[in-house]
């Protein structure tokens, strides 16, 4: 028996640690993981706990995160309840194993610690790995702080466990802003936290001997397409559980989460649209900005997967002006916020809000109040002539010459 | 044809009709497999070539059976008795790793009938000095 962790009611984390004592709590069979900047500090918490005595489960040391994550889908199809952490790069070469653990639906746990991709180098943060991970058909969580990587972490099990969802979910945060921050947070104890993610439900284990199965065999074109239509149906239907989690978790702690958060957006005009901590440095802005009048709010998303099409639209549907902010490079087109925001308004409201799109904070470049006040700015007075009266996308805070396209 | 939505979630394919403990207790000529495991199921649609064996060469090594990666090697009573066409991809490494002179098994067109390309096998190669 793992040892009990003695929790304040209010304990200093960072943003790995509070996802680390989630994972300790979740009681994880498995944990694969190799360590990359900025996540090395979750499996490295896991393992001291491990070592410690506060954990049962296995703790499994592989050669790459490609590896890691192949362990994962192992443990996970043997019967497991598996996790593991990753960032960037390493991400990017766990990718080819994510699309094995999703058409496998092996409910796996995947901390995300957001940053950029090479080349050049750099070991900050932006949502490049994040922007990656969106067609693997894995569920996509965003935490905008520690209290929330944590509370994001529980819900996860118990979403990507869930009998009618059973698809692998991945847990954003910033790299080093959230990651590296300590501030407060609030932890259940180990007792409710374990019985509110409940004992794991094994589906088709392949340890269980009286039933043997054999887990990804080849289907080419003769069902490929179907299983593919399969996962796809359930990850668009998945948003029913995520939101019945986030009401359970809501009456057992009052931290109510919602699929689409919306912040000053009762009245307002002109929209942010952000993920990540950007999120909380924009309603500050927009409280800010409203003392000048203008009617200024924030939208942003908790699930980037399953993509919230219906509540984005519903959210946005009386503004007039929405900047689609991407931390990641756009690389030859508009960025992705930009062009799935856009098209949820568009496709299901009446009026025709005026869109506009910023790349911004590649490779850990700081978002600050001052840029955040200019793109409402910007957005206020294109609400005021209706129509662009600027380039539909712009870079912000980049030094150099002004770039804009279209 | 099953459509999308009345498949095992996982794309799982379970092999057996009965109970797996009951079914590794038997021989797998007894054992009732399920029409969509994949000891049922062709999976050899991309072969462009297939391996024909030759028992008169052969001489039971059972190399083949070791390195064919698809368990295509068949076997009876001690000896190599053919391939698994409805399982051998074509790669050829059995033939590769066949010691026989000539060799047991050698790759032949797809639609070459077996009788013909028996026919056609090859004289013991000289040894060169
Ligand atoms: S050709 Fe390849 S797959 Fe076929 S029997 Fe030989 S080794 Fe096996
Ligand atoms: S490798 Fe050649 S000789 Fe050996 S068993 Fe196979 S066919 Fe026969």
């Amino acid at each position: 028996m793992a040892l009990k962790y003695e929790l304040s009611k209010v304990e200093v984390w960072d943003g790995n640690m509070a996802a680390s004592h989630a994972l300790r709590q979740a009681q994880v069979d498995v944990v694969a993981a190799y360590p990359i900047t900025p996540s090395t500090p979750i499996v490295q918490n896991y393992g001291k706990f491990l070592s410690d005595g506060y954990i049962d489960g296995e703790f499994v040391m592989v050669e790459s995160e490609h590896a890691a994550m192949s362990a994962c889908v192992g443990a996970g199809a043997a019967g497991g309840r598996v996790a593991t952490a990753t960032s960037s790069q390493g991400f990017a070469l766990m990718v080819e194993v994510l699309y094995q653990a999703s058409g496998m639906r092996i409910p796996l746990v995947l901390n995300l610690v957001n940053r950029a991709l090479a080349a050049p180098l750099n070991v900050n943060g932006d949502h490049s790995d994040m922007y990656l991970s969106r067609d693997t058909g894995w569920i996509s969580l965003c935490a905008y702080n520690p209290q929330e990587a944590y509370d994001f972490n529980l819900m996860a099990f118990k979403i990507a466990e869930d009998l009618r969802v059973r698809i692998p979910v991945i847990v954003n945060q910033d790299g080093f802003i959230c990651s590296h921050t300590a501030q407060n947070v609030a932890p259940l104890s180990d007792e409710e936290a374990y019985e509110f993610i409940g004992e794991y439900k094994q589906k088709n284990a392949m340890l269980d001997f009286s039933k043997p199965i054999t887990y990804g065999a080849q289907a080419e074109e003769d069902w490929h397409f179907e299983h593919k239509a399969q996962l796809h149906h359930d990850l668009m239907n998945s948003h029913v559980v995520i939101e019945e989690v986030f009401d359970l978790f809501a009456k057992k702690t009052g931290r109510k989460y919602n699929i689409v958060e919306k912040y000053d957006m009762d009245d307002a005009e002109v929209v942010i649209v952000a993920l990540g901590t950007t999120v909380e440095t924009a309603r500050v802005a927009a409280k800010k900005i409203r003392e000048e009048g203008i009617k200024a709010g924030v939208v942003s998303l908790r699930t980037l997967r399953p993509f919230p099409y219906k509540l984005v639209a519903e959210a946005l549907k009386d503004v007039k002006a929405i900047a689609m902010l991407d931390r990641s490079s756009p690389a030859g087109a508009m960025g992705m916020l930009f062009n799935e925001v856009g098209v949820a308004v568009l496709q299901n409201s009446t009026k025709k809000p005026i869109l506009s799109n910023y790349i911004y904070g590649l490779g850990g470049r700081d978002m600050t109040q001052e840029n955040l006040l200019q793109i409402y700015r910007d957005l206020d007075a294109n609400a005021k002539a209706n129509k662009l009266t600027h380039p539909t996308q712009q870079f912000i805070g980049l030094r150099g010459k002004k770039m804009a396209f279209n | 044809m099953k459509g999308w939505n009345e498949f095992e979630i996982g794309s799982v394919l379970f092999p057996f009709n009965e109970d797996g403990v009951q079914a590794q207790g038997k021989m797998r000529e007894e054992r009732s497999y399920t029409e969509n495991s994949s000891r049922s199921a062709s999976v050899a649609h991309w072969r462009v070539q297939k391996p024909v064996h030759n028992h008169d060469h052969c001489i039971n090594c059972f190399f083949c059976w070791v390195y064919c990666p698809d368990s295509s090697i068949l076997a009876k009573d001690d000896q190599m008795s053919g391939v698994d066409y409805v399982h051998c991809k074509g790669c050829g490494v059995c033939v590769s790793v066949c010691p026989t002179n000539p060799k047991s098994l050698l790759m032949f067109d797809e639609n070459e009938a077996n009788e013909e390309a028996l026919k056609q096998w090859p004289q013991k190669e000289e040894k060169q000095k």
